[in-house]
């Protein structure tokens, strides 16, 4: 196992390696000065000097990229051009709240995945088969911004249940918060987190039923579920203890991908609920054109997403006996 | 594949409708719009669906139905060509890794990997901000991801046939590498390339519209269907319909190129078809 998590961690280098350079590739791609691009039309000739001196861009790329990755590996990823602040300093006080966002909407994708899958499967053919998977691929199709209107329009503008807009308390100080007796801390905390998280949950969702539909039916169609009903277990037992468990595999290394989905989803989730997180960032440093924001907030999205799919892949080792490790 | 037994198959024929509905309307857009796009009625600002105006107006009175019908052009156009480039690159790159295999595979994999690891959304927002908005500006965008998921089932299928009897026997024959990878490889893995496209187009129009609804698509006065919904939230209160209604065009083309590529792939793949697709479809 040992040597599978270090094989596994050092494929990790290059990947990193080529992430940096296809974000370092962006400030190429810009047509022009890329210093009077980026400061606009009312910039003085000297902000202009000023930005290509921060920006090294009197060196050649090669050095510049060296350079890049000199900087990054003592964790510094420049400076942003219109915050006085350090890139780092800016996406750590924002990726909290996505990641926070991200992980609730892959649960909750997960279980309203799980369940629905797990459903059509056992009642194959039936009007719950065909009503589950009409709505999968309707949740499939559905943009993530209008799903959230139109939640937004429902619970909050009409009935009022929940607010539109907004972030409480981080969850984990909420949870804190509730255990030392003040539990309506946690409440808040939860009802703004209700709507953006079933947004953005709900295209992974309907994804993961279709999904998780498919490998049930295939398992159950084992000699070994065959077996397990002529033991004369209960169809429940069978269904979790035998079929669920061998179903689930597959399903767990499209979760890890769609990890992926949900913090690009996040975005624009974060974008219509004013949730403080790293999408809310985004737009705003792509308003601004701010390229060394954007290139930090690219590059953390990039690595996020491949230690998530790290751990997922070392679960996926470590619940599948049937996978040799090495 | 029978014309009979693909007619039988409900998301196929259900998404060929929806999609040549759609398709229908982009290019004889001039004459499906009952209003110019930027035709303004001032007498009719937000109205709800009426006879002249069917699915109702904006703030400027200009007719939503002519805009969505015009719009459909602009998204349709951005994902058939980020569509076809994607799936030409990631063919010629999946053909390629898994027909050589060794450091090639190795090399032409790893950079699939890195490209396949940004949330596409994110790399597509920061392409476009530095690139700046325009038809093939937003195109390249899309392509920068979405051409790693052809170069993966490419890749695996090339696999596969480069072990078939035909392929081994053309070798053998002297056949190029190019003529083996084009005349024998490529028209075998064709099905899988076409579900993908299908689905592609899909995913592009999301992205598309992605980028418009947050600002950074084509910049107004074009009516692409993401900024229309986008506008159309400052008049919630009043004029509700113009965002639901333009959501709702863009989810039910989406599921268009969906139920197409679903029903694509249960008469192209006659494996997946036996594996539960079959009996599924029977008990309906």
């Amino acid at each position: 196992m040992l040597a599978y998590v270090v094989r596994r961690l050092l494929l990790l280098i290059p990947m990193a390696i080529g992430m940096v350079v296809v974000t370092f590739g962006l400030l190429l791609l810009i047509p022009g000065d890329p210093a009077a691009v980026l400061l606009g039309q009312d910039a003085t000739p000297e902000a202009i000097t000023n930005l290509r001196n921060t920006l090294g861009l009197n060196d050649p790329w090669f050095i510049r990229l060296w350079d890049y990755f000199a900087a990054l590996l003592q964790g510094d990823m420049g400076r942003s051009i219109f915050q006085n602040q350090p890139v780092a300093t800016i996406i750590a006080g924002r990726l909290g709240a996505t990641i926070e966002l991200a992980v609730v909407a892959l649960i909750l994708a997960t279980l309203i995945g799980l369940t629905l899958g797990v459903l059509a499967a056992i009642r194959q053919g039936s009007w719950i088969d065909t009503v589950t998977m009409l709505f999968a691929q309707i949740g499939v199709s559905m943009p993530v911004y209008w799903l959230g209107l139109l939640l937004m329009l429902l619970f909050a503008v009409q009935l009022g249940w929940l607010p539109a807009i907004g972030r409480g308390v981080p969850l984990h100080e909420a949870l804190f918060a509730a255990v030392t007796g003040r539990p309506q801390v946690l409440w808040d905390s939860l009802t703004h987190m209700a709507l953006p998280a079933l947004a953005l949950a709900a295209n992974s969702a309907a994804i993961i039923s279709r999904l998780v539909r498919a490998s049930m039916l295939e398992v159950l169609r084992e000699d070994f579920v065959r077996t397990a009903y002529a033991k004369g277990l209960r169809k429940g037992r069978v269904v979790v203890r035998h079929a669920l468990r061998n179903a689930l595999l597959p399903v767990l290394s499209v979760i890890g991908l769609r990890f992926g989905a949900l913090l690009g989803g996040a975005v624009i989730t974060e974008s219509i609920f004013a949730w403080p997180g790293l999408g809310q960032l985004t737009i705003a440093a792509i308003s601004q054109r701010d390229l060394p924001l954007i290139q930090g907030i690219v590059l953390t999205f990039a690595i996020v997403y491949a230690l998530v799919n790290l751990v997922v892949d070392l679960l996926y080792a470590a619940v599948d006996p049937r996978i040799r490790l090495g | 594949m029978q014309l009979p037994k693909a007619l039988r198959n409900t998301s196929l024929v259900l998404g060929l409708f929806i999609t040549l509905a759609i398709i229908f309307c982009a290019v004889f857009a001039p004459y499906v719009a009952t209003h110019g796009v930027e035709q303004m009625d001032m007498r009719n600002r937000f109205e709800g669906p009426t006879f002249e105006h069917i699915i109702g107006t904006d703030n400027f009175g200009r007719d939503l139905w002519s805009r969505l019908v015009f719009g459909a052009r602009i998204s349709l156009t951005i994902a058939v060509i980020s569509v076809v480039c994607s799936a030409l690159i990631g063919t010629v790159v999946g053909l390629a890794a898994g027909y050589f295999g060794g450091w090639v595979d190795q090399l032409l994999m790893r950079i699939t990997d890195v490209f396949l690891g940004f949330p596409a959304i994110v790399l597509a927002l920061a392409i476009v901000a530095v690139l700046g908005p325009g038809v093939l500006n937003v195109s390249f965008a899309i392509i920068v991801v979405a051409w790693t998921e052809y170069a993966r089932v490419v890749r695996s299928t090339t696999l596969v046939l480069r072990e078939q009897n035909y392929v081994q026997a053309a070798r053998a024959l002297g056949a190029s590498p190019v003529r083996i990878l084009f005349r024998e490889i490529l028209p075998n893995a064709l099905g899988p390339i076409i579900v993908l496209a299908s689905l592609g187009l899909g995913t592009a129009i999301i992205s598309e519209s992605a980028l418009s609804f947050l600002g950074f698509g084509l910049p107004p006065p074009t009516p692409t269907w993401g900024w229309t919904l986008a506008y159309g939230t400052k008049f919630m209160r009043d004029a509700p319909w113009l965002s639901i209604i333009s959501g709702a065009t863009i989810m039910i083309t989406v599921l268009g190129f969906n139920l197409l590529g679903d029903g694509l792939r249960d008469v192209l793949d006659p494996r997946q078809l036996s594996r539960g697709g079959a009996k599924a479809s029977k008990a309906k």
